[in-house]
C-alpha cells in the first residue's frame, strides 16, 4: 500500500479555535472518503495555554500523532507557537501563521524574558515555504476576532484537494447558525488572500 | 452505512447506545468526561453526574443487578475512589451487562499520576478490554456487555488519553433494545457475608478459567503476519505507534489482556527469535510473556514513564538521534482565565507565611507564578484532611503559622465533606476556603449538587456548601465575594486573630457562566509602575513602557485590578 498520508499540525493558544479548525478539516477529509485521525489534549490546557492538534488523513492512518519532521503543513494562530512546533515540519513543508505575537503569562508578569523579534529570523532561516497572514486583523475587520481560524483555513484550502463547498457543508454541522456566515466569509477572505 | 468522525469517548457513548445500555453514571474527570456528556444525547439512556466515582460505580452496579445494561465511567484515579465496590462486584457478578470504563492518562496531561489500570483487572479479577481507536472502542463496549452477561462478571474497558481524545472514523449501527430482567432477591449472590463470599470466590476463580479460554479465542486479539525476524506485541494506542514505527515486522495486537490469552500468544511467540513488547507505562504484557518463559524486550529499552509515540519508539529502539532546539522559547503554561474569581482568593493568600494545602481543580494553578499560594495537591479532598495532620504536628513544635485548606465546590461535594466532619469531630483548628464557582470548572462546566441542575437538564434541589459546612458542625462560616479583595483581607485578618475552625466560601460564578462587563483601562498618567496589579496573574494585564496595560479583548471587567491598585489608576 502506498504511504500517502497528509499530516497537518494546527497550533495556537487555548481559546483561539484550534480544535474547531481540525474538527472541520477532519470531517471534510472523512466525507471525501479518507481514513482520518485527529488528536489533541484537552483538560488542564484552558485559555492561555499552548495547544496543538494533529490531523492526519490518507488511505490508512495508524498513529494519531504526527511524527517529527513529517508534517506537510503547520497552521499556527500565533507566531511563538509556530516556532514551538516547528520540529514537526517536513523539509519541504509549508508553514502558515498569523503574524500576531501574544507573549505568554510568565513574560507578561516579568518572570521570563524573551526577545520576540528573534522569531522572524528563526522562521526565515528554517522554512522555505513560509506564509504570514494578518488573519486576526481580517477577522476584526469582519467584526469578530474569533473567526481568524477560518481565515487561516481558507488560506490552507488552496493547497488541499477539497472544494469550497466541501468545507461549507461541514461548517453547517459544526458552527451555530448565527455565526455560520461570518465564519464562511472569513474562510473566503483567507482563500482569496492566496494569490 | 453512515460514518462519523468520533473521539474514543464519543464512540464509547455510541457503543452504549447501540448496545442497549439503559443507565450510565460518572463523575467528570479528564480524559473521561465526554463519555457521559455524549451519552446525554441519547434519550434512551438514563444518565447522571454522580457525586463521586464510588457513588457512580454503585449506582450503575445497582442497575446491573436490577437487570439493565449499565456502565460507569471515570478517569484512572477515579477507580481508586471506586476500588472498594470494584473488588466486591467481581465476586457478586451481574444480572445484566455491566461495564467500568477507565480512562488512563499516560503523560499526565491533566492528572496527578500515570497509574496503569490494567493492573486493576489482575488485582480485582475482572476481565479488561483495551481499544486502540474509536471504531474498536464502540465495538468493545457492545462486546463487553455480552462478555459480562455470558460470564456473569463486570468488564473493564481501559481507554487512554490518546484513545479517548483522538478522533477517527466510526461506522454507525442501530440500537438494540434489551429487555430489563428485573430485580430478583438472591442474598447468596448479592450479599457478601463471609459464608456467601467464600463460595462466590470459588465461583469467580472458575469463571476466570473459562474466561482465559475465551481470551485465547477472542477475535480482537489478532496476529498480523509480516517478516519472520521480528514480532512486535502491543495493545491500545501503543499498537498504532508500533505499527507505524516497525513497518515490516509481524504484529500481535492484544485487546483482551486479562485473563491473558496464554495459549494463543505462546503459539505465535514460539516462532520468533526476537520479540519486542510496546506498551505504555507499566510492563503488563511483558510481565505475562516473561512468566510464560519468552525472552522479550520491553521496558529495559522503552520508557516506563510518559506516553509513547512513533518518535519515542524510533529514539529508544532504533537509536535515532534526538535533536535539541536551538531556540529557548518562553513556556506557555495553562493559566487562570482573565477575571477568574480564583485570582482574587490567591491574591489574598499569596506572599504570606501560611501553610496552604490544596486540592484538585483549575485552582491548583494557584501553585504557580505569580500566585505561589498552594503547597500541596494530592488527591480529591486531601486539602482538608492533610491540613489536620499537619496542624496536629506543627503545633507541638510551636510553629504558629496559620493553616489553610483550599478546595473547590465540586471537589468539596466529591470528597471534602467527610474531611470537614473529621475536622469538627477531632477538634482541628484550620481555615477551609471553599472556592465556589458554581460549576465543575476544569473539566468543562459540569453540574453538581450545588448547581440545582442534573446532567439530564432537570431542575433539582440546590445544596449550598455553607449549609453543608454548618451541617458538619462548623460554627464560623463566611460567604465572601472573591472580587472584593480589600474587604476580604479584613475578614481574613480578623479570623486569623480569633482563630478557627472556620469555613470561608468564596462565591462567584466561573467566567464562562456569565457575560463579560465593560473592559477596564489604565490611566497612564496615574500609573506609577508599582506592578501590584501584575501580581494578580490576570492574563489581561501586561506591562509596557514601565506602565500597566489592559488587553481589552481579554478583560471581563471584574474590577479586581481596581481593588489592588493603590493609585486609583484603573478605571
Amino acid at each position: 500500500m502506498k504511504e500517502e498520508v497528509t499530516n497537518i499540525v494546527v497550533c495556537g493558544i487555548g481559546g483561539q479555535g484550534v480544535l474547531l479548525f481540525s474538527d472541520i478539516l477532519g470531517e471534510v477529509a472523512m466525507e471525501k472518503g479518507y481514513d482520518v485521525k485527529k488528536s489533541e489534549v484537552k483538560g488542564m490546557a484552558q485559555r492561555g495555554g499552548s495547544v496543538i492538534s494533529h490531523l492526519r488523513f490518507g488511505n490508512k492512518v495508524y498513529s494519531p500523532l504526527i511524527p517529527l519532521k513529517k508534517a506537510d503543513f503547520i497552521v499556527s494562530m500565533e507566531k511563538t507557537e509556530a516556532v514551538r512546533y516547528l520540529d514537526y515540519l517536513k523539509e519541504e513543508g509549508i508553514l502558515i501563521t498569523d503574524e500576531i505575537i501574544i507573549p505568554p503569562l510568565p513574560v507578561l508578569v516579568g518572570e521570563e524574558n524573551f526577545d520576540f523579534t528573534t522569531l522572524d529570523i528563526y522562521l526565515k532561516e528554517r522554512v522555505k515555504k513560509l506564509y504570514y497572514l494578518p488573519a486576526q486583523k481580517i477577522a476584526e475587520q469582519l467584526g469578530n476576532v474569533r473567526v481568524s481560524n477560518m481565515v487561516l483555513m481558507g488560506f490552507l484550502s488552496q493547497f488541499l484537494p477539497f472544494e469550497v463547498d466541501d468545507y461549507f457543508k461541514v461548517m453547517v454541522r459544526n458552527i451555530k447558525k448565527d455565526y455560520l456566515k461570518i465564519n464562511q466569509d472569513a474562510f473566503l477572505k483567507g482563500r482569496e488572500f492566496y494569490s | 452505512m453512515e460514518k462519523a468522525l468520533l473521539s474514543g469517548n464519543e464512540a464509547v457513548a455510541r457503543g452504549a447506545y447501540e448496545g442497549g445500555c439503559l443507565l450510565a453514571a460518572a463523575y467528570p474527570g479528564t480524559p473521561s468526561t465526554e463519555i457521559l456528556e455524549n451519552i446525554r444525547n441519547y434519550k434512551e439512556i438514563y444518565c447522571e453526574w454522580s457525586v463521586n466515582e464510588k457513588v457512580a460505580f454503585e449506582v450503575a452496579f445497582g442497575a446491573a443487578l436490577a437487570g439493565a445494561r449499565s456502565l460507569c465511567a471515570m478517569k484512572h484515579v477515579g477507580l481508586n475512589v471506586a476500588a472498594d465496590p470494584l473488588f466486591s462486584s467481581a465476586y457478586i457478578g451481574v444480572n445484566a451487562g455491566f461495564l467500568i470504563i477507565t480512562c488512563d492518562d499516560p503523560g499526565m496531561h491533566s492528572s496527578q499520576n500515570e497509574q496503569d489500570n490494567r493492573f486493576y483487572s489482575l488485582f480485582a479479577k475482572i476481565p479488561v478490554l483495551c481499544p486502540s481507536d474509536s471504531q474498536e472502542a464502540k465495538e468493545l463496549v457492545i462486546k463487553g456487555f455480552e462478555i459480562s452477561e455470558e460470564f456473569d462478571i463486570p468488564v473493564i474497558i481501559r481507554m487512554t488519553t490518546r484513545v479517548s481524545h483522538c478522533k477517527s472514523v466510526v461506522t454507525l449501527g442501530e440500537r438494540k433494545e434489551i429487555k430489563i430482567k428485573g430485580y430478583k432477591k438472591d442474598e447468596s449472590k448479592t450479599n457478601l457475608l463471609p459464608q456467601f463470599a467464600r463460595k462466590r470466590h470459588i465461583l469467580l476463580e472458575e469463571k476466570l478459567e473459562r474466561l482465559k479460554e475465551y481470551s485465547n479465542n477472542f477475535p480482537y486479539n489478532k496476529f498480523y503476519k509480516g517478516n519472520d525476524d521480528l514480532l512486535v506485541v502491543a495493545d491500545g494506542v501503543a499498537y498504532q505507534y508500533a505499527r507505524e514505527a516497525f513497518k515490516d515486522a509481524s504484529f500481535l495486537k492484544l485487546t483482551m489482556v486479562y485473563p491473558f490469552p496464554d495459549k494463543f500468544v505462546s503459539d505465535i511467540c514460539k516462532n520468533f527469535k526476537e520479540i519486542i513488547v510496546c506498551e505504555e507505562v507499566d510492563p503488563f504484557i511483558e510481565f505475562h510473556l516473561k512468566s510464560l518463559g519468552f525472552k522479550v524486550k520491553g521496558k529495559e529499552i522503552l520508557p516506563k514513564t510518559d506516553e509513547l509515540s512513533v518518535d519515542k519508539i524510533n529514539v529508544f529502539i532504533k537509536k535515532e538521534e534526538k535533536k535539541e532546539k536551538p531556540i529557548n522559547l518562553p513556556k506557555r503554561p495553562p493559566a487562570l482565565c482573565p477575571g477568574c474569581p480564583h485570582i482574587g482568593t490567591f491574591y489574598l493568600l499569596q506572599k504570606k507565611d501560611y501553610i496552604i494545602t490544596g486540592d484538585i481543580g483549575c485552582y491548583t494553578l494557584g501553585t504557580l507564578a505569580p500566585h505561589y499560594a498552594m503547597d500541596s495537591c494530592v488527591c480529591m479532598g486531601a486539602s482538608i484532611t492533610l491540613a489536620q495532620g499537619i496542624e496536629k504536628v506543627v503545633r507541638k513544635i510551636d510553629d504558629k503559622r496559620p493553616i489553610i485548606a483550599v478546595i473547590g465546590d465540586s471537589t468539596f461535594f466529591h470528597m471534602g465533606i467527610p474531611g470537614l466532619l473529621n475536622m469538627v469531630y477531632n477538634k482541628s483548628n484550620i481555615i477551609v476556603f471553599i472556592l465556589d464557582n458554581e460549576t465543575t470548572g476544569m473539566t468543562g462546566h459540569q453540574d453538581h449538587p450545588g448547581t440545582g441542575r442534573t446532567l439530564m437538564g432537570k431542575e433539582t434541589k440546590k445544596v449550598l456548601v455553607e449549609e453543608m459546612a454548618k451541617a458538619c458542625g462548623v460554627e464560623k462560616v463566611f460567604v465572601l465575594n472573591p472580587y472584593k479583595i480589600k474587604e476580604n483581607r479584613k475578614v481574613l485578618d480578623n479570623l486569623l486573630k480569633e482563630g478557627g475552625p472556620a469555613v470561608v466560601v468564596m462565591r462567584e460564578p466561573c467566567i464562562f457562566l456569565k457575560k463579560p462587563k465593560k473592559a477596564k483601562e489604565v490611566a497612564i498618567e496615574l500609573c506609577t509602575g508599582c506592578r501590584l496589579c501584575l501580581r494578580l496573574g490576570c492574563p489581561a494585564i501586561s506591562f509596557e513602557n514601565k506602565k500597566a496595560k489592559i488587553n481589552k479583548n481579554f478583560c471581563i471587567g471584574c474590577e479586581m485590578c481596581i481593588e489592588v491598585c493603590p493609585k486609583g489608576a484603573i478605571r
